[in-house]
């Protein structure tokens, strides 16, 4: 099923305040595999120059897979979760995330385009504290593949 | 911080590195990522919607991909830009043998880089390349790191 054009430019969010923790960055750490202990060891990150222990640069998608979530699960874009395979990501980041940082994501739908049997979804989210500072936008591009 | 700006030479190729990924690795991610898409952790699943059997994340690759650089850097904090391409999957195979010394599940994901560009600010731009069981799996793919 083609994906509803209708849905570029629309933005969804900003959703429920995200709080990023110690213990979420340090499980995230693990689970990657990378090993700094500035995403552990407070005072190393402190000496390093930061306020807290902070992300790896890729956890800023845990913040922006929960703003899309609510977007991909609308009946009206049409897209099946179980075909989608992930086409191209890419962070800009303004500063690591840190523990402590309280911050909301907003997500646009910048183009929806279809390639033969597949549909490409490319989104944008823009992960700001509360207090209005950018941290990181994420860019997305999802492939439904065809069925 | 293990490189500094001023050694950073254009063209330098940062030392290949090899990581291996097995299911538990896959089910660790799922969790900490909140991505529990079952073609992830689950075979059959992953079969019946035509995939040769469960898969890595692309984000569990491009955290390889994103590591590789952290590591090189010594500060996760020192990457501003990262961009990838997925090109490729990973299929992530299952143990087929007892884990007594073999090691006959799971795959290899290989990530090199270059130094494509020094910029202003202390700041290079790195061409990472990722590839895994013959193929490129991470494509187009580059990060943008501060470095002291």
């Amino acid at each position: 099923m083609a994906l509803n054009e209708e849905f570029v430019g629309r933005v969804f969010g900003p959703g429920e305040p995200y709080e990023v923790s110690r213990v979420k960055i340090a499980e995230f750490a693990d689970a990657i595999g990378e090993p700094s202990e500035l995403c552990r060891d407070k005072a190393a990150a402190q000496r390093a120059g930061y306020p807290d222990v902070i992300a790896p640069p890729t956890l800023a998608i845990v913040i922006a897979m929960a703003s899309t979530a609510s977007m991909h699960s609308e009946p009206g874009l049409g897209l099946d979760y179980s075909m989608v395979v992930h086409g191209e990501e890419s962070f800009s980041h303004s500063r690591p995330l840190h523990a402590g940082d309280v911050v909301v994501a907003t997500t646009t739908v910048e183009s929806i385009r279809a390639l033969g049997a597949m549909s490409m979804l490319v989104t944008s989210t823009d992960i700001s504290t509360t207090d209005g500072e950018h941290v990181c936008t994420a860019k997305s591009t999802l492939v439904e593949r065809g069925k | 911080m293990t490189v500094k700006y001023a050694d950073v030479a254009l063209g330098a190729e940062i030392p290949v590195k090899r990581y291996r990924v097995t299911r538990v690795d896959l089910v660790k991610y799922a969790g900490a990522s909140g991505d529990f898409n079952p073609i992830h952790w689950n075979e059959r699943f992953a079969r019946s919607v035509g995939l040769p059997g469960v898969i890595a994340h692309g984000m569990y690759t491009m955290a390889q991909a994103g590591r590789f650089v952290t590591e090189w850097a010594g500060d996760p904090g020192a990457v501003l830009e990262f961009g990838v391409r997925f090109s490729g999957m990973v299929p992530v195979p299952d143990d087929t043998d007892p884990p007594l010394g073999g090691t006959t599940g799971g795959a290899t994901i290989e990530v090199s880089g270059t130094v494509a560009e020094k910029l202003g600010d202390n700041k290079v731009a790195v061409d990472i390349v990722a590839r895994s069981g013959g193929t490129k799996v991470l494509t187009r793919s580059h990060a943008v790191v501060r470095l002291p």
